[in-house]
């Protein structure tokens, strides 16, 4: 029955004059919707039976068509006023806010699922425990196939963890050796040293590359860099739990030097031209092998020596006075040990002032 | 009924016909009964539900929310393969605990040498970006937990941290030396598997199976991380 009056009504509305047209309009799907319902209705009422389940189906559905209906008519009505001038301020004021608030909402939904919408990182997640695994083994062998590039995974979740990890054994180291921080937290530290060292390096490796003209990305040489922590990780948490400054020096050649040829390999297979080469794999080794002895020896303990000469008249804001302790920990000799080194940093900075 | 079966199906009626019209002939006995309600009952049901919890007073308000609390503490101290926790997630609970930890993890005083605890604000940044850490990676791993039923759960799982600290203050008052860090030591490892358990018992199921390891191992990095820090407090 609606779809029946329908067409007519459009064609009414085409027609004949404008207000005429619309006010047919309006009375139009009210009128129909009144008959369709009254037919059914009629139809129900006939029977005397029928389970009341089915009349109860009826019902509903006719109930929500009748909303849908009395919705559409009521901002057909709605319609119908504004344009035939009744109420018009409230109307156009109404109306303008409305629109207003549906384009703002609009936009900040489409920023949103733009901007945080985790789903972006989502392939870069895609691994399984067997791939993680072996792809840390790998991380420390060295390929010798040079002469074409060499395949590197692009996923994120590895490195994240590494770095992550390497935070927890930093924060071990820190609060074994009883470093301090002045101005700055351990946490903070912590974090900051490895984030930065994960993203600094590689995007300054990056625009190496990126000069040097060899192929590799910014994913993969997160991912390159992230892996290669693997080998700081053993290393850290093997020294900063047996103190010994040869086991280290050989640990920090070993190991160090090992996941260091592997990414240099890696490079160098990616880069073309000797001099090109030499300068960034040279500045990743570098830099690679001199963060491992400065986590070792900045987070776990530095001779007091050169912490004297090095500081001198300026001491930096975020202050870290680590502390010589014994090959042991005995808890009974760490108060008197505390208690040494304790005056020994209020000596310097006293001197230093 | 016959009828009304055959009606349908003939294909041979070109009119259309009215839908009911062929059970016209059947009759109902009067004595089954015919009632019930012709309103829609369920919106008018929800705002009904909702005044109600508007008026009732502060206290059935606090209680109610206490209830639930310790309820899910329950679930905690004994975990059982549920979803409870995940079911109602509210975030009362993690609140308290983390407030509670990072208030009895304070350092003394802001200039002492001594390097006794971190502050209260570390605390509470790390237990929070540790969590939504954790969640990220939990959800871009494939799993189907919500990201506030995630942090419900880590929140809540640091209920055996919060006793080992506790344990570790009251331990701390008597005097140093090693059987007092064995003490502590053995406290906080105890206290730290648990927590670690009883997230995994309630995240596990959320993950894909065979990924599973991937995600309770950051979980694994964050107790110990908070472990840690109750370890090595000193006041």
């Amino acid at each position: 029955m609606a779809t029946t009056a329908a067409p007519t009504g459009a064609a009414r509305n085409g027609a004949g004059p404008e207000w005429g047209g619309f006010e047919e309009n309006i009375q139009e799907p009210l009128s129909s919707q009144g008959g369709g319902s009254a037919v059914i209705d009629m139809e129900n009422m006939d029977d005397t039976s029928g389970s009341s389940f089915e009349d109860m189906g009826e019902l509903h559905q006719r109930l929500r068509e009748e909303e849908v209906d009395a919705d559409a008519a009521a901002a057909e009505e709605e319609d119908g006023e504004f344009l035939g001038m009744k109420g018009f301020k409230g109307q156009l004021s109404r109306q303008v806010a409305d629109q207003m608030w549906q384009a703002g909402k609009r936009q900040a939904s489409r920023a949103f699922s733009l901007y945080a919408n985790i789903d972006i990182l989502r392939p870069y997640f895609d691994v399984e425990p067997a791939q993680v695994r072996s792809r840390l083994l790998e991380s420390m062998i060295p390929i010798k196939m040079v002469n074409f590039p060499q395949k590197i995974a692009g996923e994120l979740y590895g490195p994240l963890m590494l770095v992550f990890t390497l935070v927890a054994i930093l924060l071990h180291g820190m609060k074994t050796s009883d470093t301090i921080i002045r101005e700055g937290t351990l946490m903070g530290t912590a974090i900051g040293t490895c984030f930065g060292y994960w993203l600094g390096v590689s995007s300054f490796i990056y625009f190496l590359a990126y000069l040097c003209n060899a192929q590799i990305t910014m994913l993969q040489m997160l991912a390159l860099l992230g892996y290669g922590l693997f080998g700081h990780c053993i290393v850290l948490f093997i020294t900063y739990n047996i103190h010994l400054h040869a086991l280290f020096y050989l640990f920090w050649l070993l190991v160090g030097g090992l996941s260091t040829l592997r990414m240099v390999a890696v490079l160098v297979s990616r880069t073309v031209g000797p001099t090109q080469r030499l300068l960034l794999c040279g500045t990743l080794a570098a830099l690679h092998m001199l963060f491992l002895l400065y986590l070792h020896f900045a987070y776990h303990k530095v001779v007091e020596g050169i912490l004297d000469t090095l500081e001198g008249p300026n001491i930096p804001p975020i202050q870290r006075v680590p502390r010589d302790i014994p090959a042991m920990l005995p808890a009974a000799r760490l108060s008197s040990t505390v208690l040494n080194a304790t005056a020994k940093a209020v000596a310097v900075t006293l001197q230093s002032h | 009924m016959a009828e009304a079966e055959e009606s349908p199906g003939d294909p041979g009626t070109a009119s259309p016909r009215p839908l009911f019209a062929g059970l016209s002939d059947i009759s109902i006995s009067q004595d089954i009964p015919i009632e019930g309600e012709i309103t829609i009952p369920v919106r008018s049901r929800i705002r009904e539900f909702d005044s109600s919890t508007l008026n009732e007073s502060v206290q059935n308000t606090i209680m109610r929310d206490l209830k639930a609390v310790g309820k899910k503490f329950m679930h905690v101290l004994y975990p059982r393969r549920s979803n409870t926790l995940l079911r109602d997630w509210d975030l009362w609970g993690p609140l308290i605990l983390c407030v509670t930890l990072a208030l009895m993890l304070q350092r003394g005083s802001a200039d002492s040498e001594k390097d006794g605890g971190p502050q209260f604000a570390e605390v509470f940044v790390v237990v929070w970006f540790g969590a939504v850490t954790i969640t990220v990676n939990s959800k871009l791993l494939g799993g189907n937990i919500s990201f506030f039923q995630s942090l419900c759960v880590l929140g809540y799982c640091i209920l055996p941290l919060t006793v080992a600290m506790l344990i570790c203050r009251l331990v701390l008052l008597a005097e140093p030396g090693p059987i007092n860090f064995m003490v502590r030591l053995f406290v906080v490892t105890v206290m730290f598997a648990w927590s670690v358990v009883a997230s995994t018992a309630f995240l596990a199921d959320s993950q894909p199976p065979n990924r599973k390891a991937l995600a309770i191992y950051p979980v694994f990095l964050f107790y110990f991380v908070i472990s840690w820090m109750i370890l090595t407090f000193t006041p």
